[in-house]
């Protein structure tokens, strides 16, 4: 019986996308319990050439599916090509990161394969071969561990649940699949991919937030947020209250309702702290709180807290933070 | 057109959360059970959707007897029929989705929605799942939707940017906040609930292939070093954020 773990490799624009770094440091790991191999799986068109990087990361073999007609995400085509992929691995554990294309294709795919699917994945421990997954329920409120008796063990990661690692580089051999789309009917199909925000990480694969709330009081501050946010390489937020006010984006928004998140460093700026915001915040590796109400909840969870006026504060902050980066 | 709706009944979004006494999930006693608020929006589209084309909309829910109650309510916005299946224990994970497909296969619907995820166990598996058993198209974590007899066009969020998606007919669609404003059951809407039919199903309980091993609370976070002194503190906390955190 195979010890093997598969991995997906995320490919969008052509790109290798860095959640697949995460993937493949999970999936390594586990096959070394395991004492298999990892194998990448990588669907898409243009990247084959990329794809030597995963030597570096212990990968010996990567199974790709490289045509034109999976340039966009396509549910169909990579459910069938990432089936396909699966049945030549024939792997005992395979491991997704929980990007939109992760969540879209994992769940189809193991319909496929007719095993269960543990999705969203924040940590896990090996126990006698099997995998004993944790994952937050009730938005965090509480949190699982479980396992799957599927013939394979399925599981998706939270993206930045895991970091990635490089390991004793192999050379990482390349085969393209005899998978043909053209024999897939395709009944949903991407038009389009229409870009959005300033081209920067999306939230819930960034390093650092800087987050803003109605304490902001007009949309127009929130430029204060965006000049700090340059400083320091983050990207912008919104608690619920500002985009429900229109002031932001709703795919701005942190918390219950908005996304998850889990940055190294989240600053929320002018946030009260409401439990539904923690929801989503609350992973981030430190947090930062400013508001001129003391008694905000946000002070009850913040690793660094600063009361006060966030007008004087901010730009403060972003004075300290240039000079701090200058002289690194 | 024919459209059926997948709700499931969760625990109000402010409950408390307790853990069960040795037990593998919350306690649930004096919790209150809503239509899970992705449904929600899935419901008010497929109503949306009926009012322009025509036709009937069912709601089907997969759970135990309080579970009809989400049929209920469903009824009362202005659903036509709703079937209920019944299932002694909650289903999750792939046998929840055999159940739901075993459900609805008979249906032939044009058009099948759901909530994006359930917010009691944040999997979103539920609807691709079913869309794969049932071989139908899906679309997820739709926030823009238009529909006609043939197709329809949706929009999803992806990492940095949206998808325009175009798809054929009968297929599955999970609704995503923002897609509608859902309307509430009106008066009249709740009495005429009362004569509109519900069909219960019992079917032959599946073994399920997750299992729970256990339950806990996150850790809690303390509050770490608050200061009061305003911009002043900033040096200070830049520094720590530095020196301390290593957060930058």
């Amino acid at each position: 019986m195979s010890s093997n773990v598969a991995f997906f490799i995320e490919i969008r624009d052509g790109l290798i996308r860095n959640c697949s770094y995460e993937a493949v440091t999970a999936a390594r790991t586990i096959a070394g319990e395991l004492g298999g191999t990892p194998v990448g799986i990588a669907l898409g068109n243009g990247f084959s050439d990329s794809l030597s990087a995963f030597g570096e990361y212990g990968i010996p073999e990567i199974i790709t599916v490289d045509r034109p007609e999976l340039t966009l995400y396509a549910p169909e085509l990579y459910t069938a090509a990432f089936v396909h992929c699966v049945k030549r691995i024939a792997p005992a554990v395979i491991i997704m990161t929980a990007t939109a294309m992760g969540k879209d294709l994992a769940p189809r795919a193991a319909a496929r394969l007719n095993i269960e699917l543990i999705s969203d994945s924040i940590s896990y421990k090996m126990n006698n071969g099997k995998i004993e997954a944790i994952k937050p329920i009730f938005a965090g409120k509480a949190r699982i561990t479980v396992t799957s008796q599927s013939s394979i063990q399925f599981v998706t990661m939270r993206p930045k649940a895991v970091s990635p690692a490089k390991s004793t580089a192999v050379s990482c051999q390349v085969l393209a699949s005899d998978f043909d789309p053209a024999s897939i009917a395709v009944r949903v199909r991407t038009k389009e991919v229409i870009k959005t925000g300033s081209g920067k990480a999306d939230l819930t694969e960034a390093d650092v937030i800087v987050s803003g709330g109605r304490g902001l009081q007009e949309p127009k501050n929130f430029g204060i947020l965006e000049q700090l946010a340059e400083t320091i390489n983050a990207v912008v937020g919104a608690s619920r209250a500002v985009v429900d006010a229109g002031w932001r984006p709703h795919s701005d928004q942190v918390g219950q309702t908005g996304k998850t998140v889990s940055p190294n460093l989240y600053i929320a700026i002018g946030i009260s702290g409401a439990i539904q915001h923690l929801a989503g915040m609350s992973s981030s590796k430190c947090i930062v709180a400013v508001n001129k109400d003391p008694e905000a909840s946000i002070f009850k969870i913040a690793d660094y807290g600063i009361v006060g006026d966030l007008f004087a504060i901010v730009p403060k902050l972003n004075e300290e933070f240039k000079k701090l980066l200058a002289s690194s | 057109m024919k459209i059926a709706v997948c709700m499931k009944q969760v625990p109000d979004s402010e409950t408390k959360i307790v853990i069960k006494e040795g037990g593998k999930w919350i306690d649930d006693t004096g919790v209150n059970y809503i239509i899970n608020p992705y449904d929600e929006f899935a419901i008010e589209e497929a109503l949306r959707i009926q009012e322009k084309a025509g036709g009937e909309v069912i709601a089907v829910s997969l759970g135990p007897d309080r579970s009809i109650n989400a049929i209920r309510t469903a009824l009362a916005m202005g659903v036509h029929s709703g079937i209920h299946i019944k299932t002694s224990t909650m289903y999750i994970g792939l046998s929840a989705a055999k159940l739901l497909a075993e459900a609805l296969k008979p249906l032939n619907a044009d058009l099948i929605l759901f909530g994006k995820q359930a917010i009691d166990d944040d999997n979103m598996q539920i609807g691709p799942m079913v869309a794969e058993l049932l071989n139908l198209p899906a679309v997820t974590v739709v926030s823009k939707l238009t529909i006609t007899h043939t197709g329809g066009t949706a929009e999803r969020e992806i990492e940095g940017g949206k998808e325009i998606i175009e798809f054929s007919l009968p297929a599955v669609v999970t609704a995503q906040k923002g897609l509608n404003e859902p309307r509430y059951p009106s008066l009249k809407g709740m009495m005429m609930a009362k004569s509109k039919p519900i069909t219960s199903l019992t079917p032959a309980e599946i073994v399920s292939g997750i299992t729970i091993i256990g339950i806990e609370y996150p850790p809690k976070r303390q509050a770490g070093k608050i200061f009061t002194t305003g911009a002043d503190a900033v040096p200070d906390v830049v520094r720590l954020l530095r020196e301390e955190a290593k957060a930058v």
